[in-house]
């Protein structure tokens, strides 16, 4: 950490709210580079073997998928600046085929690279201070957080600067490269848990201890994945000082105790389910108390050097309700839809959360087009800062917009299809690529995804049923979250047939749980159906004002099942 | 692996560019339907010792067999699904992969 510059800090006239590189910083990203540029000679001329190649390119984001080589780009804590945001578009159209897929991680994903041109495109990723390093990897991933960090009107304190520091920390860590298997951290700062802190490894909420002091409920051992767990607290409050020391303490248990023999059994989850959270806390704890922690003593100057990127922009005194915003509410219904469905409510007087969603009707969920990677990039110049976040739901958020404004950004937005009314509805539909682009899936996700949100169009229909999570799966990995969809749609294979069972019930946030096996699978063409189903149950058993996740709660899985069987009975292949 | 009881053909893919190929009469071809079809036990394994013999040239990667039943129209088609997109590309994009050349290869 000490190798940063201690001047280099937060510039008064810094376009966005986010975390500049210093000269320390662009060296180390650029070495990089430089390596994998190497790494890619060698392959190509054939002095590395592809097993030797594979952990390599993996470590710098690339896959080698169904069609194509995969490039995942990380966007820390699914933080973007305007011009990064560009960059993303101009690599879409000169090395890939014109588009990107924002991913359930925060990060991007172009479909189409070559090996070949892969150290250039690296390369101007870190022209604009970013790169693709531990987006793949038996390593701690990119760190993710909560899409409205810093304007959110119910955080106690702004996650990135956590966030930030700890990938500083876990950015080639000699110990923890070579791991049992991948490792993810998630960041909150907000009483509302919009991050799924807890179906991380390491999920960390920063809150206050009864002296006011800022630190950390530390939770280990979610995830998703053919094991799904939730995560459990080993520390209620972990002082800030003693962040780095106890995150290097789990690992240090983690890479010592976690199984190596078992791919399928070797992520903490496992390690904290086989051994029990109350041993496994004291195994931490011992190594907590034992280690030294010169190393990873907290340095508070750092800290504050990286909190002073994330500031506040230089926001205006504003009424705390527009009346321009209201009066075209008032005059355009679509505006008006919009603005009550994807506004959210910012901690400043007279400014708003704009969640643009990537999810069209009948659309590709996350997907994004160069053209409409530039529109988002104009419109955060425009309107809000030059800042851009990407949430774990797979759409673009622009966190620092003027009410005032919210009518002129529509419009643009509109023109570019990026205005649909959806977020958090039925339609705005969480899915991974599926068999259509990943090598480990065992079906397709994004048609099914399309028949859904084609089969519930009626944004006004959507309206009435309400907020809705949706979420689907190619494979048992989960990287469509389906466990903790309140309707998950899981894609298999059965008997050389693509296959869809669907729970009921999952939940990301604080009150979380994993969803429940509604019965055996149904084939693709009757997954929309018995959604369907599933939403007339509740439509017509709902109380005022209860959402899906809670009638089922109240009503139960038994109650539902009848949306499975009145299908079976039509003939599904169940 | 278990004993193939259809036709198989190899498939790979490109080293540099990731594009999927498949092993013909003269080497690597981007269209199935000119891949040589192994009718035997034999005919395949002759099939997998020159694509050995082309990962260890570094020119492709990702080297595996796959049974296929035989179109006259469209040539020899995978029985399994996913190899079945393989040969066309992503269903949710017809713009894209190979089912997007001028020339279309067969589903």
């Amino acid at each position: 950490m000490n190798a940063h510059d201690q001047r280099h800090a937060a510039r008064a006239n810094a376009p966005t709210t986010t975390y500049l590189y210093d000269a320390y910083d662009k060296a180390f990203v650029k070495s990089r580079v430089d390596e994998f540029r190497e790494q890619v000679r060698r392959r190509l001329d054939g002095a590395l073997s592809e097993d030797e190649f594979r952990p390599l390119r993996l470590m710098n984001g690339l896959y080698l998928q169904l069609h194509a080589y995969m490039l995942r780009v990380a966007i820390p804590y699914g933080t973007l600046t305007s011009r990064q945001m560009r960059r993303l578009a101009e690599i879409a159209d000169k090395w890939d085929k014109g588009y990107g897929h924002f991913t359930t991680r925060q990060n991007l994903q172009y479909n189409w690279p070559k090996l070949v041109d892969t150290p250039d495109i690296l390369e101007a990723l870190a022209d604009v201070e970013m790169h693709a390093i531990q987006t793949s990897g038996n390593c701690i991933r990119n760190v993710t957080a909560d899409q409205f960090a810093g304007v959110a009107t119910d955080e106690f304190e702004d996650p990135r600067p956590t966030a930030e520091f700890l990938r500083q920390w876990s950015s080639l860590h000699p110990e923890f490269s070579f791991l049992p298997r991948k490792f993810k951290i998630a960041v909150s700062g907000a009483k509302e848990d919009r991050a799924a802190i807890k179906f991380h490894d390491i999920g960390l909420r920063v809150h206050a201890n009864e002296r006011g002091e800022a630190g950390y409920e530390v939770i280990v051992g979610g995830g998703l994945g053919r094991s799904p767990f939730v995560g459990k607290t080993v520390r209620a409050f972990l002082p800030r000082a003693d962040l780095l020391a106890y995150l290097e303490a789990i690992l240090r248990v983690y890479n010592r105790f976690g199984r190596r023999d078992n791919k399928y059994k070797a992520r903490i989850k496992i390690l904290v389910h086989e051994t029990g959270l109350e041993q496994l806390t004291r195994e931490i704890e011992t190594e907590f108390a034992a280690m030294d922690r010169a190393p990873f003593a907290f340095d508070l100057e750092e800290f504050e050097r990286i909190r002073g990127f994330f500031a506040p922009p230089p926001y205006e005194t504003l009424p705390a309700r527009s009346e321009a915003f209201e009066e075209a509410r008032r005059k355009d219904a679509a505006f008006d839809a919009f603005a009550s469905v994807n506004v959210t409510e910012h901690k400043i007087p007279g400014y708003a959360i704009v969640t643009v969603s990537l999810k069209p009707i009948g659309g590709i969920p996350g997907d994004a087009t160069s053209d409409q990677m530039r529109v988002l990039a104009e419109a955060a110049e425009r309107f809000g800062f030059g800042e851009l976040r990407v949430s774990h739901a797979q759409n673009i958020v622009l966190p620092h917009v003027k009410q005032d404004d919210l009518f002129a950004l529509w419009r643009l937005l509109d023109g570019a299809k990026l205005a649909t009314p959806n977020a958090g509805l039925i339609s705005d539909i969480v899915s991974c690529p599926g068999l259509d682009y990943c090598a480990l899936a065992t079906a397709r996700s994004i048609p099914i995804a399309q028949a859904i949100s084609e089969r519930f169009k009626d944004l006004e229909r959507q309206r009435l049923i309400g907020e809705l999570g949706i979420k689907i799966s190619g494979c048992i990995n989960a990287c469509g979250h389906h466990h903790i969809g309140a309707i998950g749609v899981l894609g298999l294979e059965k008997r050389g047939k693509e296959s869809y069972q669907i729970t009921l019930g999952g939940d990301p946030t604080l009150s979380a749980a994993i969803g429940e096996l509604l019965g055996p699978g149904v084939v693709a063409e009757d997954v929309a159906t018995v959604i369907e189903s599933l939403i007339e149950i509740y439509l017509r058993e709902r109380r005022e004002g209860e959402r899906f996740l809670d009638a089922w709660r109240r009503l139960g899985q038994a109650r539902f099942k009848e949306a499975l069987l009145r299908e079976g009975e039509d003939g599904a292949d169940i | 692996m278990t004993k193939a009881t259809h036709p198989q053909i190899l498939l790979a893919s490109d080293l540099r560019d990731g594009e999927v190929l498949f092993l013909g009469a003269e080497g690597w071809v981007r269209d199935a339907r000119a891949a040589t079809v192994a009718q035997d036990a034999p005919a395949a394994a002759a099939l997998e010792a020159r694509g050995k013999a082309d990962i260890a040239a570094n020119k492709v990667v990702d080297v595996y067999l796959a049974e296929v039943e035989l179109d006259p129209a469209l040539g020899p088609r995978p029985l399994h699904y996913r190899e079945r997109a393989r040969l066309v590309g992503p269903s949710v994009r017809r713009d894209l992969g190979k089912q997007a050349q001028a020339d279309k290869v067969g589903s």
